[in-house]
């Protein structure tokens, strides 16, 4: 994998967000404030508009350049939390040129790590890190299984969609949902949908590479 | 888009631009007072900056106007960071405002307790504080509808931040150090109370849907500013009994002392006329001073608004000598005027 693995996993994002966004605004208005999918469309048509401009870095500072680009354009809490994730996984690749699987799982591990850091956030608070953790745990105990890249990523994005499922009967505990308290259950998480669907597109950038 | 928006019942050109262009306007209005930097997308004091003066910035979401951008002015804000409709400002926008008004004594940031203001102001205060630039930041959460618990984001920011703008900037404006108009933002935001309810949702203009569905006759109790769901809904009652679960549920948490001098600020969400919010005071009112509480000081009228919600709410501040002081004092902005 190489630079142009990270174009296409942000080209699949700015799709799968843009065919999304009414279903994250729905999910959104119900237990936040509505305005989760627009925030991502513009976010990461922002990002692919960067990359464009972008002559030749490597993948670690398109990251980087993605990350800055989604603090800079987004707002909320997903600019912040995704920037600072983008940023800190694309700080693991530093100047390579090329990244194996094991790599991928350390971008992962440390955008996962700035996201807890940042949110104060852990599994089971119904946020983005319920979709996000078992994505990584997944994607690095199948690679140390010897399973393929190809079929431990498309585990990975099924992990994270699980993840997504089982915040509905959690009760938020962080962010906006969590003023409802136990009106929030029921509920699908806006931010750990979004996170499931750019695992997803992570999933297919990975594989049209191979 | 055009028929998009004509299905809205909102004047709008585009969407997509209505901060912008409304924030231009807020400029050509008030060209003695504010100055608006398109490219930073800010609102910024037109003196900005003052030598020597300690200066405050405050930002958050669009939607809540006259806050933040009507604050910018004598005796209050320095600079005010507009986001999207409802949505946080991103760390460029305060960065930029920190700059254009540090006059060397350092800059408070004013953040609403929400999880994206804060992450967005804590990234902001790093890249200022990288730039040398002395920056403290308060956040200001009184809406007692919110249980505040390890569990929760924590209580919002409402109504309280409009009292701390104006007293910790009345101080700023005096000559009070950074530590003085600090301490003071944290003062008025421990000992204020606010909590809001609302009779209809509000549309934003980037989905044009109301964010919730209220049945008539039906009100929800401790409504947050941005359509979030309050404690639990019951039917409307009249006027007194409204203010009744109203005052209840800010006195039971302030606690004020018998005797106490409160400001009472009676705010309404955009859709709620004056005609109603002055009914609402005289009952707040009644009902205060029957509760041993005198309010000497008042505020009435739309000042952090929820778009064209239907709605209200109470904000009590327990003043002594000289927050009362610092009220008092002149303020010249677009929304607040007096004393000039």
């Amino acid at each position: 994998m190489d630079a142009a693995t990270i174009t296409s996993w942000m080209r699949e994002i700015d799709i799968a967000v843009r065919a999304e966004r009414d279903h994250l605004v729905q999910l959104d208005a119900a237990i936040g404030d509505g305005d989760h999918g627009t925030n991502m469309v513009r976010g990461f048509e922002a990002v692919v508009q960067a990359l464009d401009s972008d002559g030749g870095s490597p993948p670690g500072k398109l990251l980087i350049l993605a990350g800055r680009t989604l603090v800079s354009t987004v707002g909320g809490a997903s600019g912040p939390l995704w920037g600072s994730a983008l940023r800190s996984g694309g700080r693991v690749l530093g100047d390579q040129a090329t990244f194996d699987g094991m790599e991928l799982v350390e971008v992962l591990a440390a955008a996962l790590a700035s996201v807890k850091d940042l949110g104060t956030a852990a599994v089971g608070d119904k946020t983005m890190v319920d979709a996000l953790e078992p994505a990584v745990d997944t994607l690095r105990s199948r690679l140390a299984d010897g399973v393929s890249l190809d079929d431990a990523i498309d585990e990975a994005a099924g992990a994270a969609e699980a993840g997504m499922r089982s915040t509905i009967p959690l009760q938020a505990r962080k962010g906006r949902a969590s003023y409802l308290g136990e009106r929030s259950v029921g509920h699908q998480d806006p931010g750990a949908t979004s996170t499931a669907l750019i695992i997803r597109a992570l999933q297919k950038a990975v594989t049209k590479d191979s | 888009m055009a028929i998009e928006t004509r299905k809205m019942r909102k004047f709008l050109n585009d969407p997509a631009q209505v901060v912008k262009e409304s924030l231009a306007g807020l400029a050509a209005a008030h060209p003695d007072l504010v100055r608006y930097d398109a490219a930073a997308q800010i609102i910024v004091r037109k003196d900005a900056p003052r030598r020597g003066k300690v200066a405050l910035i405050s930002g958050g979401g669009s939607g809540h106007e006259p806050l933040h951008g009507g604050f910018v002015g004598l005796g209050m804000l320095d600079a005010a960071c507009p986001g999207e409709v409802f949505t946080s400002p991103v760390p460029a926008q305060m960065l930029a405002a920190t700059k254009a008004v540090d006059g060397g004594a350092g800059v408070v940031h004013i953040v609403k307790n929400y999880t994206g203001d804060v992450l967005n102001f804590k990234l902001a205060a790093e890249d200022a504080a990288d730039e040398g630039i002395k920056v403290t930041s308060v956040v200001i959460d009184d809406d007692v509808a919110v249980q505040d618990s390890l569990y929760t984001a924590g209580r919002r920011g409402v109504g309280a931040t409009v009292l701390a703008e104006k007293i910790a900037g009345a101080a700023a404006e005096g000559g009070a150090d950074l530590a003085k108009v600090t301490d003071l933002v944290k003062r008025v935001n421990d000992r204020s109370r606010s909590f809001g309810v609302a009779l209809s949702s509000c549309v934003p203009p980037a989905s044009g849907k109301a964010i919730f569905e209220l049945p008539e006759g039906q009100i929800e109790l401790g409504i947050g500013i941005h359509g979030e769901p309050g404690r639990r809904r019951a039917d409307l009652g009249s006027a007194s009994e409204v203010v009744d679960v109203i005052v209840e549920a800010v006195v039971s948490d302030l606690k004020p002392k018998r005797g106490s001098k409160v400001l009472a600020f009676v705010n309404g969400m955009g859709g709620t006329p004056l005609l109603e919010l002055y009914l609402l005071y005289g009952e707040v009112d009644k009902k205060l001073r029957a509760a041993g509480v005198e309010p000497v000081r008042n505020l009435v009228g739309s000042y952090i608004t929820s778009l064209e919600m239907a709605g209200a709410s109470l904000t009590l501040l327990e003043l002594d000598e000289e927050l009362t002081k610092l009220w008092d004092a002149p303020v010249h902005t677009p929304a607040l005027r007096w004393g000039v």
